[in-house]
């Protein structure tokens, strides 16, 4: 029987969140890394036991951990007791080294100055859909890292940072690669977003990158019309049937491309604000797109207190609000940009976290909600693996 | 033998219980206590200095002797009390946040 296994990482560590295909009973393990910050876990489609985590302190700095049992043991790759037995000694531990490559050059500061690149953290981490040992990384600054030995070291695709970098600018939250989308017909084709830096595709395995920006609109923020970079991108997503349709929520506006980033065209249609974070697509449906509207870029949380899920089962422009389960009133919280996945039963699931600890999940695609958890530490991110 | 303690979250990290301890050749520095304890645990690298500059982060502090070294340079020699292990080097996070 199908099972899946949620992983969700909160600003005071990992947890776990299991149950099997009718997704009823769900069961909780964790903190995993308790008092580290855990901004991002996923699995590897290739080997689900496969499970890479960033985990970070304003104190210690970056750590990387993985584990190769579905998230019962866990450790920093080039370190584990297995390999510290190894007859070379010990190994370097270099998996927590992201260095950028060459001269690591300036970007646009708040103040319209350059400012230094500046490692903080790995924000997301994408692993390869063919190869377990093989992940890409993206980090604050923005830059794209990747490793092909699991983790124990990783090196910039300094590609990326030529496509403009010096143009990019901190938004509030940082300047950090947050999304990478892999085309599952293409693995050599990569799509990032960067706040705000904005959206950017390599089609030769990450040599070589190009702003796919056409269309945006960012009229405070960039005057320029034809800005290729600096878009406050916040989050793109794509279904696997289809790569060459992509969502966007946008800092304002949700939009989507039929052409791989050629071109965008605006789908915000009726929805009560176009101000969000997270977008998703259901993964039975290639048309089915949720978002979750927040007030605006000075009220991070949902409007009238209400925490409703938009759906648009036209691939946008027509939503509905999703509300069953969900608290209708008095609620304040956010959806960060990482914190939706969906799984891939037949029935399909939905799933968010939100910044006040609560996890929500629907096992019929949007229909109705549940709590798994609602007294987590604040959730940064949600990834759901789908096992048979 | 070099007596160091560790804070919380990195005793967890490299799975140390208690004080860690270090054979080191004198001249005892700040830089060779944490050369030899990056050696015996790899994990620690960048989480105490940063890779690369080997600089210390912002928030992790020295102490010994009940005197903070954090703005030593590396080859800062060590107090003889922690030269013959009578007191322990102590790796600190800083006091900080809200």
């Amino acid at each position: 029987m199908s099972k899946v296994r949620v992983l969700v990482g909160t600003k005071k560590g990992a947890f776990i969140l299991t149950a099997d295909g009718k997704r009823k009973d769900w069961k909780i393990s964790g903190p995993h890394f308790a008092g580290w910050e855990i901004y991002h876990l996923k699995g590897s489609a290739a080997d689900p036991k496969r499970i890479y985590a960033s985990q970070s302190s304003g104190w210690f700095g970056q750590i990387i951990q993985r584990s190769d049992d579905g998230g019962k043991t866990w450790n920093t790759p080039g370190s584990s007791p297995e390999e510290l037995k190894s007859p070379d000694g010990f190994p370097k531990g270099e998996s927590n080294k992201f260095v950028y490559e060459g001269e690591a050059g300036t970007h646009k500061w708040y103040d319209g100055t350059q400012h230094p690149w500046e490692f903080k953290r790995v924000w997301h981490i994408e692993p390869s859909l063919t190869n377990p040992d093989v992940a890409y990384a993206g980090v604050e600054d923005a830059a794209i890292f990747k490793t092909t030995d699991g983790g124990k070291t990783w090196k910039e695709l300094p590609g990326l940072r030529k496509a403009k970098g010096n143009l990019w600018q901190p938004g509030a939250g940082g300047m950090a690669v947050h999304t990478i989308l892999i085309d599952p017909t293409n693995e050599r084709r990569i799509y990032v977003a960067i706040s705000a830096g904005g959206c950017f595709r390599t089609d030769d395995g990450g040599k070589t990158w190009k702003p796919i920006t056409k269309g945006l609109k960012s009229n405070f923020e960039l005057p320029d019309p034809d800005a290729e970079v600096g878009h406050c991108v916040h989050r793109i997503a794509l279904h696997p049937s289809k790569p060459d349709v992509l969502f966007m929520q946008k800092h304002w506006d949700v939009l989507r491309t039929d052409n791989a980033g050629e071109k965008w065209t605006e789908v915000s249609g009726n929805l009560p604000t176009d101000f969000g974070f997270p977008i998703d697509v259901n993964f039975n449906e290639p048309e089915t797109v949720y978002v979750v509207p927040i007030t605006s870029d000075s009220l991070h949380y949902p409007p009238d207190g209400k925490l409703r899920v938009f759906r648009s089962k036209t691939g946008g422009n027509d939503w509905e609000p999703l509300t069953k389960g969900l608290p209708q009133k008095n609620c304040f919280v956010n959806v960060l940009r990482d914190a939706m996945a969906v799984d891939q039963l037949d029935k399909s699931g939905i799933y968010f976290g939100t910044t006040g600890g609560q996890v929500y999940y629907s096992p019929n695609g949007g229909n109705s909600w549940s709590a798994i958890a609602q007294h987590l530490p604040a959730v940064y991110s949600v990834e759901v693996q789908t096992l048979k | 033998m070099i007596r160091v303690v560790l804070p919380f979250h990195l005793r967890n990290l490299a799975r140390a219980s208690g004080e860690v301890e270090l054979d080191i050749a004198a001249p005892v520095t700040i830089g060779k206590i944490l050369d030899a304890l990056e050696t015996k645990f790899p994990v620690l690298r960048g989480t105490i200095r940063d890779h690369g500059t080997l600089k210390r982060r912002a928030f992790v502090r020295f102490f010994a002797c009940k005197e903070d070294l954090s703005l030593e340079a590396p080859n800062f020699e060590l107090p003889e009390a922690v030269v013959k292990g009578d007191e322990p080097f102590l790796i600190i996070g800083a006091i900080a946040g809200g």
